[in-house]
């Protein structure tokens, strides 16, 4: 188990030993919301590394990972804890067949309520003691949950405890690092907001980016990687429904790599532009001669150095 | 001026203040800072400490800002606070016209002058206003005695001034019935097939083990959302003046039925007025509105008004079953193809899509105008809004979910 950082830097240094490259004001997040023992609040556009920053932290602080996807309808009985039905119902059937005294049932009532029958679900696991530390909650995607489910998360987020009726409240021993994320195709209520540090996780810089595609793919040549993200950088100031994240940028030279590209050329673009594109509208937009106009200012831009 | 309590920071205290005084200018200029975020900002300085400028910046943005949009306010903000006072007096320039110099001669950034206003409150002469025309309708005032029932029937464009108020205080009273959705969740119930098995064994075990009832449960529901795209170009004008008195009549009514409703306003460019709408006092609200809205009764540019919804908006408003409301003449001049495109887009992304042309009301209405045609095919209802019984009607239409209106009637005519 890692200690957590003392300062900002090594916030940095700790996520790119994991390969994860991140921007000052990202780290500066992270620190304080390590430090402060606040939950963080991550909003942006779809694949710039949300998710990915849970993990990372994870992994390098050595820490169980629990993960709670969310979507609508998502409540208590999933989130926190079910009991085991079934179970019980066995339970109630062999008391009645082993004893039919009145000693046994009373005993059965104190026992059928325990966390035997109780199916853990995330939030009540984050709030369990976990070899290694407290673990790192992934609240991910919390837009697709409803309303009443954010109400809910107030308190598991401000007390760091959950309350299941037939046992009571259980209370982190030690405050679970939590990480919520939100593609934003809701507003999330501002009081939930509050009670976290918030960032906008933007799209990266030319620099960053080739830096993070230098790190998630290591095996691209210079000029490859070069080519490539100067495009992606290139596309996202097109008039574009969805403009490709850094997860494309990765997906794409993979993809590259797979077909043994060594420089980008117009047709090797539109045979992959489905790794980039996901909506048929921008594929279309950028078939053929677009594809090649970029692709030549890219070359231009990039010539000199 | 509000106290804080002591901070147990290594200092003589004046970070701490000069914090507070900056989450201050900060409230004034419109972000939602209270004194809890105040302890939390000096907190984190406390810990985060601040060898580089940039370490300071971050820290305080991640306490303070909570919205993208905030940023560059904030930004702004903390660029004017914490710098070097030239730099205000170059905002005081910025401020005066009068007294600008040469070189000074630049525009100002969006959140710039929201700043500046913010930190510099009350040292400044009000800065000249450009009076916005003042909302005159110009009507024949030839028919002026008139109950009720006609004035629901009549035209909104053949009303005179005082036909317009009563027909206003109408609009404030109608509202729009929906029906709700099923979610997910459950309720306790008694009248469905649904077993509760939580609240069964609960139950049981209040009589030693023994299921004696079976406990029922249903589907919980909820409102959907309500988004309205109006048209305010010049052919349109009082039409969408009178709709939205309506939609803020709608939006305003507590337990109307919708959970969130949404409004936008286009004529060449797309502008989002919910919050604006949210004011509680119609004509304040429709005054703010029209502030924002910078292209009231100018041209039409439909397709790419509904191009910018669908890019920017559709995917942060039509996530949860939301039933879209377009209120258009569908006269446009720009090219059919793409109008069609956006609007077969809009139409896939929402719930329902119901469309409200004043044009309607004449009885040989046809579907010549392009713009019209290209829109027709892809909404699920056409209905006229030029009164107020047809916006009464529009609350019987929405409540019934197969209802399409003249949709189908005037398709047929289109088709060869």
């Amino acid at each position: 188990m890692t200690q957590i950082p003392p300062n900002i830097d090594a916030v940095e240094t700790l996520l790119a030993g994991q390969g994860y490259v991140a921007s000052r004001a990202l780290a500066t997040v992270v620190f304080l919301s390590l430090k402060l023992g606040r939950p963080l609040f991550l909003e942006g556009e779809a694949g710039t590394g949300k998710t990915e920053i849970a993990k990372t932290l994870a992994a390098a602080l050595g820490r169980r990972l629990i993960r709670l996807q969310c979507y609508e309808g998502l409540d208590a009985s999933s989130a926190v804890a079910e009991w085991n039905f079934a179970a019980q119902m066995i339970a109630i059937r062999t008391a009645e067949g082993t004893s039919g005294s009145v000693g046994g049932r009373d005993q059965l009532k104190t026992e059928l309520f325990t966390e035997e029958y109780l199916i853990e679900r995330p939030l009540l696991a984050a709030m369990r003691p976990q070899p290694g530390g407290a673990p790192v909650l992934l609240i991910d995607e919390l837009d697709r949950a409803d309303e009443p489910f954010e109400a809910f998360l107030l308190e598991a987020l401000s007390d760091f405890q959950v309350t299941i009726p037939e046992l009571g409240t259980i209370k982190a021993p030690e405050p679970p690092i939590v990480i919520l994320t939100s593609n934003r195709t809701r507003e999330v209520h501002d009081a939930l907001k509050r009670r976290c540090l918030y960032h906008w996780v933007d799209y990266p810089t030319f620099d960053r980016e080739l830096e993070i595609l230098n790190s998630r793919a290591p095996e691209a040549q210079s000029q490859l990687s070069r080519e490539v993200v100067a495009f992606v950088q290139k596309l996202r100031r097109e008039d574009l429904f969805k403009r490709p994240g850094v997860a494309e940028t990765i997906d794409w030279a993979k993809c590259l790599l797979a077909l043994d590209v060594i420089a980008l050329s117009p047709e090797v673009i539109s045979d992959t532009l489905g790794a980039i594109l996901k909506y048929q509208d921008d594929i279309q937009k950028l078939q053929g001669l677009e594809a090649k106009r970029l692709l030549d200012e890219v070359k231009r831009d990039l010539l000199p150095v | 001026m509000p106290t804080y309590p002591a901070l147990d920071i290594p200092e003589d205290g004046k970070l701490a203040h000069n914090i507070a005084h900056f989450a201050r200018a900060l409230r004034k200029a419109g972000l939602p800072v209270g004194p809890g975020r105040t302890l939390d900002a000096v907190r984190a300085v406390a810990v985060a400490g601040f060898d580089r400028r940039e370490d300071f910046y971050f820290t305080l943005q991640a306490i303070f800002v909570s919205r993208p949009e905030e940023r560059s306010l904030f930004n702004q903000v903390f660029r004017l606070f914490w710098r070097d006072p030239r730099y205000l007096e170059h905002m005081m320039a910025l401020m005066l016209p009068q007294v600008r110099g040469v070189q000074e001669d630049r525009v100002a950034d969006p959140a710039e002058k929201r700043a500046a206003e913010a930190l510099l409150d009350g040292q400044l002469p009000p800065a000249p206003k450009d009076t916005p025309e003042a909302d005159q309708i110009e009507i024949d005032a030839s028919a002026t005695m008139s109950g009720e029932e006609r004035l629901k029937t009549l035209d909104f464009e053949q009303m005179s001034a005082e036909e317009i108020a009563a027909a206003k205080r109408m609009l404030a009273r109608l509202a729009l019935p929906v029906q709700p959705l099923k979610t997910r969740r459950s309720h306790p119930s008694t009248l469905t097939a649904r077993i509760d098995a939580r609240r069964t064994l609960r139950a049981a075990m209040r009589h030693g083990g023994e299921i004696i009832t079976l406990a029922h449960k249903a589907p919980v529901t909820r409102w959907p959302n309500l988004v309205v795209l109006c048209d305010i170009s010049g052919s349109m004008a009082d039409y969408s003046r009178m709709v939205l008195h309506f939609v803020h009549a709608v939006a305003n009514r507590k337990g109307q039925g919708w959970a969130k409703v949404h409004a936008f306003t286009f004529g060449t460019r797309l502008t989002n007025i919910t919050r604006h709408l949210s004011a509680r006092d119609v004509d304040a609200a429709l005054k703010a509105a029209g502030a924002e809205a910078q292209d009231w009764s100018g041209g039409t540019r439909i397709g790419q008004s509904l191009h910018s919804f669908n890019r920017d908006w559709s995917r942060r408003v039509l996530g949860q079953g939301a039933v879209v409301l377009l209120i258009t003449d569908g006269l446009d001049r720009d090219d059919a193809a793409l109008l069609a495109r956006e609007t077969e887009r809009l139409h896939l992304s929402c719930r329902r899509l119901i469309w409200l042309n004043p044009l309607l009301r004449w009885t040989g209405f046809a579907p010549k105008a392009t713009g019209i045609r290209a829109i027709l095919p892809h909404v699920d209802s056409f209905r006229a809004g030029h009164s107020i019984s047809s916006l009464e009607a529009l609350g019987q239409a929405i409540s019934d979910k197969d209802d399409r209106g003249e949709r189908d009637r005037l398709l047929a005519l289109i088709r060869p």
